[in-house]
């Protein structure tokens, strides 16, 4: 056991090495092989040539790109100075630089964005789980019913549906047509819980959908191959109540599939809770670099691209410790 | 040494299938004609492909069939919209025998017009994404499972790494700092080329992994063995023996990547990291819906229908072909 935490531990260190690597490369080496200068796209409005040649002594972009590299690095885990010329601004740690709309520090921003993005995240993924799993368990069991095709088809069609549209279908009955909800309203949940569920409830359904399908659809192929294998046909055998079979010997192995897919899908999942963001208009970090792209604020990009990574890093290894409470040949290695 | 093994496409995935044919029946299938068979009796595989074919031809033919039906995309009609509301007259977002599919809000561009466009561009991007998919999965993957060892070790490391990366999010930070003229292109050519690259480079470890895989089985059969006691190199081995097996497979998953693909390219434009205005795209049309569609819903439904039924075309006739390419079906 201590041997595969030690190891997923190393795992974590070089996959955020590794994202750190990949944002330097987007930020500061695309541009400059795709022939434009990395100067100009920081200036933000700002075209006075003696401007731009100051934010490239600013921001370090005349050094060497290894040095770039270590000073980007640095303002991350330390927090870096700018040393404009007459004085020295001190971009506290985590730096992801100036947004260029308000001048001011990425990282407070978005801060104050985190709880948005991982309520919608962490409810939507618990729902998802606990629907599509159980859709397909219900579905492999009564195979060949109308409850099984119902299902079946129902998976397939959400699979095929973009978020965003299922999201604005959803809010044009529930909220406008129906009136079973009030229109969205972001509240933190510390402050006003009733606002905060009512800005979540249908969020949660739209995002939650589209992967329950994926996982009712894995969870019905599992469970029956699993039903077919011989040690279950032992359980029964030996006299266990079916319910037993079901939940200690069939539900255990299927599980362990899934929560492998589950851990490739975070990535998956950040990307839909930022197209989920967007269509709610939910003040989360998705939001942020949504609008950041139509006003070209480079900072904001990066800032929420390196956090939301770091974010689905850490989730991994959550996984990966989940992965050794259910199948416990894991923790033997 | 040119083994007669690899004529035909579907040889790999059917290589067990002699023990499916009845007795009474000896004459003799090839396996590209049971797969045949199969899908032509699975109804909604083939409806599926049906409808892919007729998007197929949408998008090609767009120029003509706009002209027959529809007016030019990018014409403003504000004479149909409400001055008011600026929301378009008459019911069900202005659809009359002119106007197929109705005029958008604000502009009164013919949204028939733009779903047939939008085919263009959604269909060329997936298709060309699942291109680039398919060279770097298959070769990556093949070398992989053929070599194993340490080679093997770093192209999966680096599989599982991408599949875990929240791509969204870097794919709107590239399109982000790549300049809107570029290698000759401009505006909307340069991006489509980022969203077909990009895409394409996110794709390429769903492919790689059942390359990857199937190779690993390969390797180890008889005729194999007889290419390299005959003195065939690995090279020769891998692109001349094996490739052309893995050809089912890589085949299948390409259908079943399009339809993700399609998703992706609609999901960015959806953003604002698609293809720049005024060109047509359905997930522009559906970011654009969001302001209008409570006095408007048509023009939110059309764009999200036509995707809709794009993706689940798509997907039923990849499963019917993955199911119908299975050795193990019946």
């Amino acid at each position: 056991m201590l041997v595969y935490l030690l190891r997923r531990l190393v795992n974590v260190v070089v996959m955020l090495v590794i994202v750190s690597m990949v944002t330097f490369g987007i930020f500061f080496m695309v541009p400059k092989i795709t022939g434009s200068d990395p100067a100009l796209l920081y200036a933000g409005r700002e075209t006075n040539k003696t401007a731009i040649e100051g934010i490239r002594k600013k921001m370090g972009l005349d050094k060497p790109i290894t040095t770039q590299y270590g000073l980007f690095l640095k303002g991350i885990v330390a927090g870096r100075d700018y040393d404009q010329g007459s004085q020295i601004t001190h971009c506290p740690a985590p730096c992801f630089g100036y947004s260029f709309k308000n001048e001011q520090p990425v990282w407070p921003d978005l801060k104050q964005r985190i709880p948005v993005t991982m309520s919608l995240a962490a409810g939507a993924s618990v729902l998802w789980l606990i629907g599509g799993v159980a859709t397909g368990v219900i579905s492999a069991l009564r195979r060949r019913t109308v409850l099984d095709r119902v299902t079946m088809i129902t998976a397939l069609a959400g699979v095929s549906l973009p978020i965003y549209f299922t999201g604005l279908v959803c809010s044009a009955v529930f909220i406008y047509s129906l009136e079973w909800m009030e229109t969205i309203n972001y509240a933190p949940l510390t402050d006003d819980p009733a606002a905060w569920l009512n800005s979540m409830i249908l969020p949660w359904i739209t995002l939650a959908f589209l992967f329950a399908a994926t996982y009712a659809r894995l969870t019905r192929a599992t469970m029956l191959e699993i039903l077919g294998e011989d040690y279950i046909r032992t359980a029964r055998a030996k006299g266990l109540k079916e319910q037993v079979v079901i939940r200690k010997h069939a539900l255990r192995s299927t599980l362990t599939p899934i929560i492998t897919v589950f851990g490739l899908d975070l990535g998956a999942l950040l990307g839909g809770a930022v197209l989920t963001e967007s269509t709610f208009s939910l003040p989360g970090m998705g939001k942020a670099a949504v609008d950041a792209i139509n006003s070209g604020d480079l900072p904001v990009i990066m800032g929420v691209t390196i956090i939301a990574a770091f974010f689905v890093v850490m989730a991994n290894l959550i996984v990966d410790l989940l992965y050794a409470v259910v199948d416990p040949r894991v923790r033997l290695t | 040494m040119t083994a007669p093994l690899h004529d035909s496409a579907a040889e790999t995935a059917t290589v067990d299938v002699t023990a499916d044919v009845p007795a009474k029946d000896i004459e003799g299938r090839s396996p590209g004609r049971i797969a045949w068979t199969r899908l032509k009796r699975d109804k909604v595989a083939l409806a599926g492909g049906v409808v892919v074919l007729l998007l197929i031809l949408i998008a090609v033919f767009a120029p003509l069939i706009v002209n027959l039906l529809g007016h030019p995309p990018n014409d403003f009609h504000e004479d149909l919209l409400d001055p008011d509301l600026g929301i378009p007259k008459g019911s069900f977002g202005g659809m009359n025998s002119d106007y197929l599919l109705g005029v958008e809000p604000t502009n009164g561009r013919d949204v028939f017009s733009r779903i047939v466009y939008g085919a263009r561009i959604s269909l060329l991007v997936a298709f060309l994404a699942a291109v680039v998919s398919v060279v770097i999965g298959s070769i990556l993957g093949s070398v992989a499972g053929f070599f194993g060892g340490w080679v093997d070790a770093l192209i999966s490391r680096l599989m599982d790494l991408l599949l875990a990366f929240p791509q969204l999010l870097f794919t709107i930070a590239l399109v982000s700092v790549v300049p809107d003229s570029l290698w000759g292109l401009t505006g909307t050519g340069v991006r489509m080329g980022v969203l077909i690259v990009v895409i394409g480079f996110f794709g390429w470890p769903y492919i790689g992994r059942i390359v990857r895989g199937q190779t690993m089985s390969l390797r180890e059969r008889e005729y194999v063995e007889a290419a390299r006691s005959l003195g065939a190199g690995r090279a020769y081995i891998l692109f001349k023996e094996l490739l052309p097996n893995l050809v089912a497979p890589i085949l299948v998953y390409s259908t079943l990547i399009i339809p993700t693909n399609i998703l992706s390219e609609a999901a960015l434009s959806f953003l604002g990291a698609g293809v720049k205005p005024p060109t047509a795209s359905w997930g522009k049309m559906l970011s654009d819906a969001i302001n209008t569609y409570q006095a408007d819903p048509t023009y939110m439904v059309v764009p999200g229908l036509a995707i809709f039924i794009t993706v689940l075309a798509f997907n039923l006739f990849g499963d019917g072909l993955r199911d119908a390419l299975d050795p193990k079906g019946s």
